[in-house]
């Protein structure tokens, strides 16, 4: 279900997701934020004031702090090392852990398990058939003998032909079986969300319909240090789980990233920012494009002051956070990269709805995907970029 | 397969060059032009027994059959024990005191491939496997359980009848999405690769010859091939999906052809010979363990020719696609219960009374099983909530208490809710 099947020039277009392609991508982004914009903003991931640029700040994260975990010392990892550094911290201390999916033998399309077939074996990381429902009800199969099954489906477009035994398998294999078998040490890995020029198969965000299944976890990263606490999280938690990385921040997010073995905890979202006036909820790549439409908001809105949350966790996510953000601001704005209509965002909408009725100031606001497939050439007009998030604070400020 | 083809290009070239490109190691390069999908007769079917419950001649013996007059009795009983719970079941669902109901008529053989795994070996099925689990130890009162999804159930009342499934015997939960359980035992299968016990253990994985027209199919045998996983693929190649008859299901050589297209070591066999199922079954488990000297742990496939006796389930009918003449012809002429039935009054190792003795016996167990497990509680509706992850969610918590509160609020609505499970439940 890979491009090397769908496309006659597959090799060409397999080129087109290599590291070094991915590098020259995002020189040129890196070149075009750098440009001076409108409002002094520097825009990206690379200008990010949420990434830990020193070790100081990849040390005083206050989840890691709480646990009392004994560190001194950090790596400068952007995701896709930080991945691969959790996954070997699994394979290190679990000898029952294996790593398989298209490819990932020698080092994955994104190297985001290189090296690992040599450290730990062909019998631990290996290559399958291209087979993306095989990979997940083989994971499923795994787990259900109580091994540590860790799959990957090349690019979150290809989970698809695998929806079936993720839902309909893995979701429900503990209820329906009273409890007696469960496949909790499964985890599904892949790449998703926009990159740039990936067109209709390499840029979707398919988290809404995942979400929409009881008994899977959804978890997706912002960054490399929670790449590597969540993925330890999704790999170690007794629930099937589905980790979703956005693939725009391997080589875009760099920070600084503890050493030592260390989760962060599922259903928990993380206030980023505190503020008083709006709460703005998003998930994965999308809390960049929030970060500079915040910086924009308290430029040009006069004083507003915006609270910035990161989900982190799709399913199941935290509703105490997000309600209480909102019952002290009274506006909430969420934005996601998927369409709008069926997004996980009309959920979180309707929630708050529910539950903050009487303190809501105005109508919650979602900058989401258009309801079309995701574009090639109009990518940037179907994004929620900065601009759209932006005006929709904007528009519910002024209500 | 294509016989003819290598026939004549041997002949002409002393050596033919081989083909160097990587996709075909073991093809060579021939001026010969020609399709081909397979050629003369289909593959053979393995039978120990013939439909008189004789012996055949030339196969092997007894001792390798694994023939002992124990091992006979054991498996005929089993057979007609699963044959009365089906009779007993079927009916119950006709009287609506079930939803649901799933005959194994005609193709209660399928034990004796139990009797050839260990009890430490695997088990996925499909849903027609009710008799692995008999054998294995699945007591009556435990299927009648599942199927009213009394409190005693052990998947708690949340499947359909006859989706079975037991930990302590090593039986996979049955789900219904067919042939999802094919790749899952291929990974189960690769998982117990890993483990290095002395002894070894398979994964066994039984499913229809529609299943086998699923995508999942294709993975599994594919996976377990490249990965080398000691699974058995056991396909019951009934003749029937439901209403589809199996040439509308397929055009090759039914299900067995097609292993050997993945590079699995396969055999088809008479699935109403319950000897040849008994000893194929024995062979692919030492096969699948690489314990047969010939290569090291790798996937087998059986395929078991039967005929579907009994409709598809309780909601169908299917006199509808076939006609009953039909049906019945084949009850008469080939049955695996009536064959080992033959077989053992030819030796003199069963009769009439002992016949009409085990039938009255089993009889009364099913239906004394059946009418306690009627009478038995729902279980609790806590259990409704619980095991959808391996602990309450917060959102889970509350629909709990939302829930609760209903049934609490609006007692003569949840009247029988509250009169299954007792007061001390709601």
């Amino acid at each position: 279900m890979s491009l090397l099947r769908s496309l006659p020039l597959g090799k060409r277009v397999i080129s087109h997701f290599s590291p070094a392609s991915i590098r020259t991508f995002e020189r040129r982004t890196m070149a075009t934020a750098q440009t001076e914009q409108p409002d002094g903003l520097k825009l990206g991931v690379a200008h990010s004031n949420l990434l830990a640029s020193t070790p100081d700040l990849g040390l005083s994260n206050q989840e890691l702090a709480g646990m009392g975990l004994q560190t001194e010392e950090t790596r400068r990892l952007n995701m896709c090392q930080a991945v691969n550094d959790a996954i070997g911290t699994v394979l290190a201390a679990d000898d029952s852990a294996v790593v398989f999916g298209e490819d990932v033998a020698f080092g994955g399309v994104f190297r985001c398990t290189l090296g690992l077939a040599e450290s730990y074996g062909k019998e631990r990381v290996f290559n399958t058939p291209l087979t993306e429902q095989g990979i997940a009800g083989f994971g499923i199969g795994m787990a259900a003998m109580g091994h540590t099954a860790i799959a990957e489906i090349q690019f979150a477009d290809y989970i698809f032909p695998a929806f079936d035994q993720l839902v309909n398998e893995a979701a429900k294999y503990r209820y329906r079986s009273g409890g007696q078998f469960h496949c909790g040490g499964l985890t599904v890995r892949t790449p998703c969300s926009a990159v740039g020029h990936g067109g209709h198969y390499h840029s979707q965000s398919p988290e809404g319909y995942l979400a929409h299944t009881p008994g899977l976890k959804i978890v997706t990263p912002r960054s490399p240090l929670q790449a590597k606490g969540l993925l330890l999280a999704a790999i170690r938690d007794r629930n099937p789980t589905i980790f979703l990385e956005p693939k725009v921040l391997y080589r875009g997010a760099v920070e600084h990233v503890p050493i030592p073995d260390y989760e962060l905890p599922l259903g928990k979202a993380e206030i980023l920012k505190p503020g008083k006036d709006i709460t703005v909820v998003g998930w994965g790549s999308q809390i960049y494009a929030l970060e500079n439409a915040i910086q924009l908001a308290e430029k040009r809105l006069g004083g507003v002051s915006c609270e910035l949350i990161d989900l982190r966790t799709i399913l199941p996510w935290d509703v105490e956070t997000v309600c209480n953000s909102v019952k002290k601001t009274g506006r909430l704005v969420i934005a996601h990269e998927a369409p709008m209509t069926g997004g996980f965002g009309a959920e979180i909408a309707a929630t708050v709805q529910e539950r903050c009725f009487l303190h809501l100031e105005s109508p919650i606001q979602r900058i989401t995907g258009w309801d079309t497939p995701f574009p090639l050439v109009f990518e940037k007009v179907y994004i929620p970029g900065v601009i759209r998030c932006f005006d929709g604070i904007k528009r519910v400020m002024e209500y | 397969m294509s016989t003819k083809l290598s026939r004549s290009s041997a002949s002409k070239a002393v050596q033919p060059e081989k083909v160097m490109f990587p996709g075909a190691r073991d093809s060579y390069f021939t001026s010969q032009f020609g399709f081909t999908a397979g050629e003369g007769q289909g593959l053979p079917t393995f039978r120990a027994m013939d439909a008189n419950g004789r012996l055949c001649e030339g196969g092997p013996t007894e001792e390798e059959l694994g023939i002992t007059k124990e091992m006979a009795l054991r498996l005929y009983r089993e057979m007609v024990q699963l044959n009365t719970l089906d009779v007993i079941m079927y009916e119950a669902q006709r009287q609506g005191r079930i939803s649901f109901y799933m005959t194994s008529y005609g193709e209660e053989s399928l034990i004796g491939s139990a009797s050839s795994l260990r009890p430490e070996d695997v088990v996925f099925g499909q849903y027609r496997e009710a008799g692995v689990l008999l054998y294995r130890g699945f007591t009556l009162r435990e299927f009648m359980d599942q199927c009213y999804g009394s409190v005693g159930d052990s998947g708690k009342g949340r499947q359909m009848p006859v989706h079975f499934g037991s930990a302590r015997l090593n039986f996979h939960t049955i789900s219904s999405p067919l042939t999802t359980q094919l790749p899952q035992a291929a990974g189960a299968a690769y998982a117990l690769k890993r483990e290095s016990s002395e002894e070894g253990r398979v994964a066994m994985c039984y499913f229809g010859e529609g299943a086998a027209s699923e995508g999942d199919f294709h993975a599994a045998l594919n996976m377990a091939a490249t990965l080398g996983c000691p699974t058995i693929f056991y396909c019951r190649n009934n003749g029937f999906a439901i209403s589809t008859p199996s040439t509308e299901q397929y055009v090759g050589d039914g299900i067995a052809s097609r292993g050997i297209g993945y590079g699995i070591e396969t055999i088809r066999v008479d699935g109403n010979d319950v000897w040849a199922v008994k000893y194929a079954t024995e062979k692919a488990r030492k096969m699948a363990l690489g314990d047969d000297g010939k290569g090291s742990p790798r996937p087998v496939l059986i395929e078991a020719l039967t005929y579907r006796i009994g409709h598809h389930s309780t909601s169908d009918d299917s006199s509808a696609y076939r006609s009953k003449e039909e049906v019945e012809d084949w009850r008469r002429k080939d049955d695996p219960m009536t064959r080992l039935r033959r077989f053992l009054e030819s030796r003199d190792w069963w009769n009439a009374e002992e016949e009409t003795a085990l039938r009255d016996e089993t009889r009364k167990a099913v239906l004394s099983e059946f009418s306690q497990a009627e009478k038995r509680a729902k279980p609790p509706i806590s259990d409704l909530f619980t095991d959808v992850y391996d602990e309450l969610t917060p959102a889970l918590k509350e629909q709990q208490q939302e829930m609760e509160r209903l049934v609490r609020e609006y007692p003569e609505y949840y009247q029988s809710v509250r009169e299954h499970q007792g007061s001390e439940n709601v």
